[in-house]
């Protein structure tokens, strides 16, 4: 058994000092090397703290985080992040954007600019994979929110990270390019053997792309419970209307229900 | 009967004609209006031009009087232009320095406040006992004035990038230096370049008020001296001047901020 991508061993994190307060208490999770794990739960859980930890943006006053072998003591750059908000700098093209994270990224920034036509090609690669061919001389905001989302999570896959963590990507989009970009999702994970932390308020979402979803409980938060989603790859939009999906769903939101009343 | 759509067609024919674009010429029908009410104005009511002459008279003035005035008027813009320089690259090392930290921030923050709020002709008569009357004063009474702005808009520009932007970059090892040059710095020259349009105009306002206290050239000095003297169409043809000069200035400010940072003045028909 090879060991796990990401581990988290009972880790405590406090804001704001020693009175602040407490978003973790006794949080463990362990993500395996390629799976896509889903953390769902009540508001205000500590999913984007959770973030934090695993990318080494924060570092826990207790406990352990360790990713990819390596204990967390900095920012880890084998993560690429995606947030709700789309974040695209507007003075920079779309491709130029993707290709941002190349030049902070120590391991590629001394070689981009020999290698430019190479990292431009897999930028292209990228975009056409999230159907965005085309697009990468256009402005992000000559796109619309979904095409941003697109390049978006193009720009987390550009320096081939090992772990891509997505914070609610798909919130503020409207219902139909939500389960378009599920389908971009579930196909890049099926393609490129990254392993994904979901982080997400939509249960749907959560059931029919992970294989296992976490359920966290309200502040401080800390993971209630594991569920292995049994739906077998490649797995199409048409299972969402499946009764054993269906059940799924309804279980995941009583949990997170009971949660909250115990909140 | 007579109302068949045929004449209709027959008769949008020939009008099609294409519709004048009175929109690049509204600027000068409304200063031409202005105008002509002032002179129609004095006229009527028999002012005499000691106390406000008719623009006819203004413009009789500038050409009786024209290289005094040119004189003046370009050691007013070489004066105004120099601080505003001087400004700009001040206010942008400050205003990059006190945007990079938070602890410079907090520090420097009230005192450029309190520094902001003393009356800048209150300073004149110190720089006077440093540098003597004349260009150096008008230059940095010009320079203390225009610089402010440039501080803010470009502290507030890096001050406010995105924390997702941030903790993207952060996540992949980006230092301080790294997130300051490919987000914090562009991202503060739309507030950089917005503010030039303000600081300008002030430039122009701290120039005048050191020449009219302390200089022997420049508009300033001309218009106290024309006053002396009770000459008020001169007055008033410095007024015109240093109008004129204001808007080319700030016309030259808005040229460049649409022309280097296109991206913020982005059409929103553009999109979809």
């Amino acid at each position: 058994m090879t060991k796990p991508l990401v581990a988290i061993d009972q880790v405590d994190m406090r804001y704001g000092g020693p009175d602040g307060t407490l978003a973790v208490a006794g949080l463990n999770m362990v993500v395996e090397k390629g799976e896509f794990a889903a953390v769902v739960g009540p508001s205000g859980c500590g999913k984007s703290t959770l973030m934090k930890l695993v990318t080494g943006l924060h570092i826990p006053q207790s406990g352990l985080v360790t990713v990819a072998g390596t204990h967390v003591t900095k920012p880890v750059s084998i993560v690429g992040m995606a947030f709700q908000n789309p974040t695209m700098l507007p003075w920079r093209t779309t491709l130029d954007n993707i290709l941002l994270p190349l030049e902070i990224v120590e391991r590629h920034r001394h070689r981009l600019r020999r290698h430019k036509a190479e990292y431009v090609a897999k930028a292209e690669a990228l975009l056409d994979t999230v159907g965005l061919k085309g697009f990468g001389s256009k402005f992000p905001w000559q796109l619309s929110g979904g095409m941003q989302q697109r390049a978006n999570l193009c720009r987390a896959l550009i320096h081939e990270p090992e772990l891509l963590m997505l914070d609610e990507p798909f919130g503020a989009l409207d219902a139909f390019t939500r389960e378009e970009l599920w389908q971009v999702i579930r196909d890049l994970h099926a393609a490129q053997g990254v392993t994904i932390v979901l982080v997400t308020h939509d249960l749907r979402e959560a059931a029919f792309l992970a294989d296992t979803i976490h359920v966290m409980s309200a502040r401080p938060g800390r993971v209630l419970n594991v569920h292995r989603v049994p739906f077998a790859r490649p797995r199409q939009l048409e299972l969402m209307y499946e009764p054993a999906f269906n059940d799924l769903v309804h279980s995941l939101r009583a949990e997170i229900a009971d949660a909250r009343a115990v909140a | 009967m007579t109302d068949s759509p045929a004449p209709t067609v027959a008769v949008s024919t020939p009008i099609a004609r294409k519709p004048i674009n009175w929109l690049p010429f509204m600027p000068w029908i409304y200063t031409i209006a202005l105008f002509a009410i002032w002179e129609l104005g004095v006229q009527l009511s028999g002012l005499p031009h000691t106390i406000l002459p008719a623009p006819s008279r203004v413009f009789q003035a500038i050409i009786q009087y024209w290289p005094a005035i040119q004189r003046h008027s370009i050691q007013t813009l070489y004066t105004t232009s120099l601080g505003f320089i001087l400004a700009v690259v001040g206010g942008l090392a400050l205003g990059l320095l006190v945007g990079w930290s938070r602890t410079i921030y907090a520090g420097l923050y009230p005192i450029m406040v309190g520094f902001n709020a003393i009356p800048k002709v209150a300073l004149v008569p110190i720089l006077v006992i440093w540098f003597g009357i004349g260009t150096v004063p008008a230059v940095l009474t010009a320079f203390l004035i225009a610089f402010f702005p440039i501080v803010v808009n470009v502290a507030t520009g890096l001050a406010t990038i995105e924390p997702e932007t941030e903790d993207v970059l952060r996540a992949l090892g980006a230092k301080k230096m790294d997130i300051m040059l490919k987000v914090g710095i562009p991202r503060s020259m739309p507030y950089f370049f917005g503010s030039l349009k303000v600081a300008i105009t002030l430039a122009f306002v701290g120039s005048v008020i050191s020449e009219t206290v302390a200089a022997n050239s420049g508009l300033g000095y001309m218009m106290s001296a024309a006053q002396s003297q009770f000459n008020v169409p001169l007055v008033f043809a410095g007024l015109v001047m240093l109008a004129v000069e204001g808007i080319v200035m700030y016309a030259l400010m808005a040229w460049i901020e649409k022309r280097t940072t296109g991206w913020a003045h982005r059409s929103t028909t553009m999109a979809g």
